[in-house]
């Protein structure tokens, strides 16, 4: 069988969306208003999260008077 | 932050990570299921359903101040981002009068923005000496 290489991509169901569910243009302007730029705002946001043996929540707004490294990761026992 | 749960987050800081460090994550693993903060900061692939490796400097008035963003093949160097925080953290300790060059490391040599230093950088830096 050949090998096929080890991604970390994740199955996502293909659904295809009624015609009618198509406000798209206005989602994409929200969508590039959303996103973060160097100078702004880092947009708020709490997560649940694990932490030092115990499961809790994370906001990003409680660590204000803090320096903050936000990292983002493609999954959990991946490679790299 | 990944999509993974905070309950895979758990064993895979126990299984692995811990054994890997010699101890235990010591900062908050979050989960992001629906990849919704992920698409707020521009790092969700809606296609693979994952997050790219994004990281962001975040200052104590909750401003981006940088960001890196990897496709998932390569790895991060911690190294750049701390030396960055130090780097920012002193353009702040100085309110923006002494900013810091390429290369800057702390130790090494600042600028002070103002009329005297225009077109007169190559006098203060060098890329050769104080890279």
């Amino acid at each position: 069988m050949e090998e096929k290489a080890v991604g970390c991509a994740r199955p996502i169901s293909k659904i295809e969306k009624t015609p009618q569910a198509q406000p798209e243009q206005i989602n994409t302007k929200e969508k590039i208003m959303d996103i973060v730029r160097v100078g702004h705002k880092a947009p708020d946001f709490e997560a649940p999260a694990y932490y030092k043996g115990g499961f809790t929540s994370v906001k990003l707004s409680d660590f204000k008077g803090k320096w903050v490294v936000l990292c983002f990761y493609p999954g959990d026992f991946t490679f790299v | 932050m990944s999509v993974d749960s905070q309950f895979v987050h758990k064993v895979w800081n126990d299984q692995e990570l811990s054994k890997m460090a010699e101890r235990d994550v010591p900062f908050h693993m979050a989960s992001d299921g629906a990849g919704h903060v992920g698409s707020m900061y521009g790092v969700y692939d809606e296609a693979a359903g994952v997050e790219f490796r994004g990281r962001f400097i975040i200052d104590p008035d909750g401003v981006v101040q940088a960001m890196e963003v990897l496709t998932p093949p390569v790895g991060r160097k911690l190294e750049e981002t701390i030396r960055q925080i130090q780097a920012y953290q002193h353009v702040r300790k100085h309110k923006g009068a002494e900013v810091c060059p390429a290369g800057w490391e702390p130790g090494k040599k600042i600028l002070k923005p103002g009329t005297a230093l225009v077109g007169n950088v190559w006098k203060e830096w060098s890329p050769l000496k104080d890279h």
